[in-house]
């Protein structure tokens, strides 16, 4: 089986600061990875480039068995290829109703550039209702964002990224900042993506969290990739070892 | 209906104020507000600002600011003069006119986005420059165009339709339908939208959020050379200061109208409805037999009521 992501010596500097020194990783189609690695290890702006947000300054990518040309790269052709990303900030605008950044960069439109709110309206309850079970007092399509709680938020930006039929999900630290009864409602989520034999990438600082939903676990530092290893491996007492010595130490000593 | 009136509350509230207004008016002077040629008379005052303010709903949308329209709407009322006269035709002028204006929008947009210059201060100085190079090029002179009355072109914008009614409040009215159109379901007005409110979460959705910045500013300069054309045509000559007494007037009816100064939020139609508040106050006055100087104090109420109601408005919908 081909890989459907496969990244070699990706690299990304802002300025002075090297971001990514060298990645290489790969994916095979519904494979649930985890991305571990301490704050400034590169996690974010790997996923800032796979998902075509920037541009890296070197390294190349395979996706869905095509090479990547980096300067045709995009947000909207990473979808096409069927990347959906979920970021860590969520990416929405408060002041918009959920309609709006639901189809946020992709809206229905015709040839003239006008929208069919009324198909993104319907197709959107649709999904608070059946998918995100989010039927709560005021959350329907014409809600601004900004009267959501932080699960909702989450919930949405998944269930938009789930919505797009992905083959590849990514998402950036996923349960940060979630009430615990949210963070199960995510993690359920992540589940779901493995279970519809669709790969995914999770990035997060909660090991149980990534230990419970991937198959897999690679270890950033400092711009590189330094470790992978099979879930099957290691349990999550070992992954805990793991990643604190190498958190503290800078290696895998 | 309630609910309809909730979700609309701004819109509803602007409207309530023109209203009242129109009625305080009739109170005071009733052979004037009550006859139609008033009426007439602000349709004719009323689209030179209210073109002005439609595009800056746009700009304050995009969480941006311009402050250098009046010059842009002279140095293109300039450029439409001279080649009319050059030429002695009016779609040549009108060519000329528009391309300054956007000329005048690229390089703001430019500023702002490409040198990273803030909109406020890039502004300011581009106001200055079209203004003075404007000054420069015309010598300081004003120029008369009394031969444009008699031409075809003059009766489409800024004629008199049997007789009374003026044609350039139906290219205002035309140009208010497509705005609100395109503010409110159009892919460009939806990606203005998240550039206001949210540019990062913009560029990380795929909105091409440089090029969304650079055409607001654009579609300003435009109007604000549409603008300079109507006016020189309206009043059939071109003066250096032309424009000078729009600033305050576009910012008080974008705001008036109930967009957010902070961008991300605002309606067309509270613009439609805050230019027509500021452009019939001063007549209005005069008609109740107060002097003029009452004028800017009573537009200084208007437009204090109008915000703080807003402001009202919106703490109270907040969930923190």
């Amino acid at each position: 089986m081909e890989p459907l992501l496969l990244v070699r010596s990706l690299k990304k500097r802002y300025g002075q600061v090297i971001a990514l020194a060298g990645v290489d990783l790969d994916l095979m189609p519904g494979e649930v990875l985890g991305l571990l690695g301490d704050n400034g290890a590169g996690k974010t702006t790997f996923i800032r480039l796979i998902s075509g947000v920037e541009t890296p300054d070197g390294g190349s990518m395979h996706l869905q068995n095509r090479s990547i040309d980096w300067k045709r790269y995009t947000v909207s052709s990473a979808r096409k290829l069927g990347v959906e990303t979920v970021h860590q900030d969520r990416a929405l605008g408060e002041k918009q109703p959920i309609w709006r950044n639901f189809f946020m960069g992709r809206h229905y439109s015709n040839a003239l550039g006008f929208i069919d709110a009324n198909r993104e309206r319907r197709e959107v309850a649709e999904v608070l209702k059946k998918t995100l079970g989010l039927s709560g007092a005021g959350l329907h399509p014409d809600a601004p964002v900004s009267v959501l709680s932080g699960g909702e938020r989450q919930g949405l930006a998944i269930g938009r990224a789930m919505f797009f039929d992905a083959d590849l999900v990514i998402l950036d630290e996923p349960t940060t900042a979630l009430a615990h009864g949210e963070v199960e409602k995510v993690l359920r989520f992540v589940e779901e993506i493995r279970q519809k034999g669709k790969a995914a990438i999770m990035v997060s600082h909660n090991l149980a969290h990534v230990h419970r939903c991937c198959d897999r676990f690679v270890f950033f530092d400092r711009g590189r990739t330094v470790g992978n290893y099979r879930k099957e491996d290691l349990s999550l007492p070992e992954l805990i070892g793991l990643f604190t010595g190498f958190a503290s130490e800078g290696g895998l000593g | 209906m309630m609910g309809f009136l909730y979700e609309n509350r701004i819109q509803a509230a602007v409207t309530f104020i023109l209203f009242f207004l129109v009625f305080l008016f009739m109170l005071l002077s009733p052979q004037t507000f009550l006859s139609g040629r008033i009426y007439m008379a602000y349709m004719a005052t009323i689209p030179f600002a209210g073109i002005m303010a439609l595009a800056m709903t746009f700009v304050v949308t995009a969480g941006e600011i311009d402050l250098s329209f009046p010059s842009v709407l002279a140095a293109s009322g300039y450029a439409f003069a001279v080649f009319f006269e050059l030429t002695g035709m009016p779609l040549a002028g009108v060519l000329a006119g528009l391309a300054v204006g956007v000329l005048a929008g690229l390089l703001n947009g430019l500023l702002v986005v490409g040198m990273g210059v803030p909109a406020i201060i890039a502004t300011i100085g581009t106001q200055f420059f079209w203004r003075g190079a404007t000054i420069l090029v015309a010598d300081g002179l004003a120029l008369s165009l009394t031969e444009i009355r008699g031409t075809l072109f003059h009766d489409l914008v800024a004629g008199r339709l049997w007789g009374i009614f003026p044609a350039q409040f139906l290219w205002f009215a035309g140009l208010f339908v497509l705005f609100a159109l395109v503010h409110s379901r159009h892919v460009f007005g939806d990606a203005v939208r998240f550039v206001g409110d949210n540019a990062l979460a913009a560029r990380t959705m795929g909105i091409a959020v440089a090029r969304t910045r650079i055409l607001v500013f654009v579609l300003m300069g435009l109007c604000a050379a549409l603008s300079g054309i109507l006016l020189t045509t309206e009043m059939a000559s071109w003066w250096p200061t032309q424009g000078e007494g729009y600033m305050l007037i576009v910012f008080a009816s974008v705001f008036i109208g109930g967009t957010s100064v902070y961008g991300g939020a605002g309606t067309m139609y509270g613009t439609l409805v805050g230019a027509i508040i500021i452009g019939i106050i001063e007549a209005g006055i005069l008609a109740s037999g107060l002097s003029g100087f009452w004028t800017r104090m009573v537009h200084g109420c208007v437009i204090l009521f109008a915000v703080s109601l807003f402001a009202w408005m919106q703490a109270g919908s907040r969930r923190l």
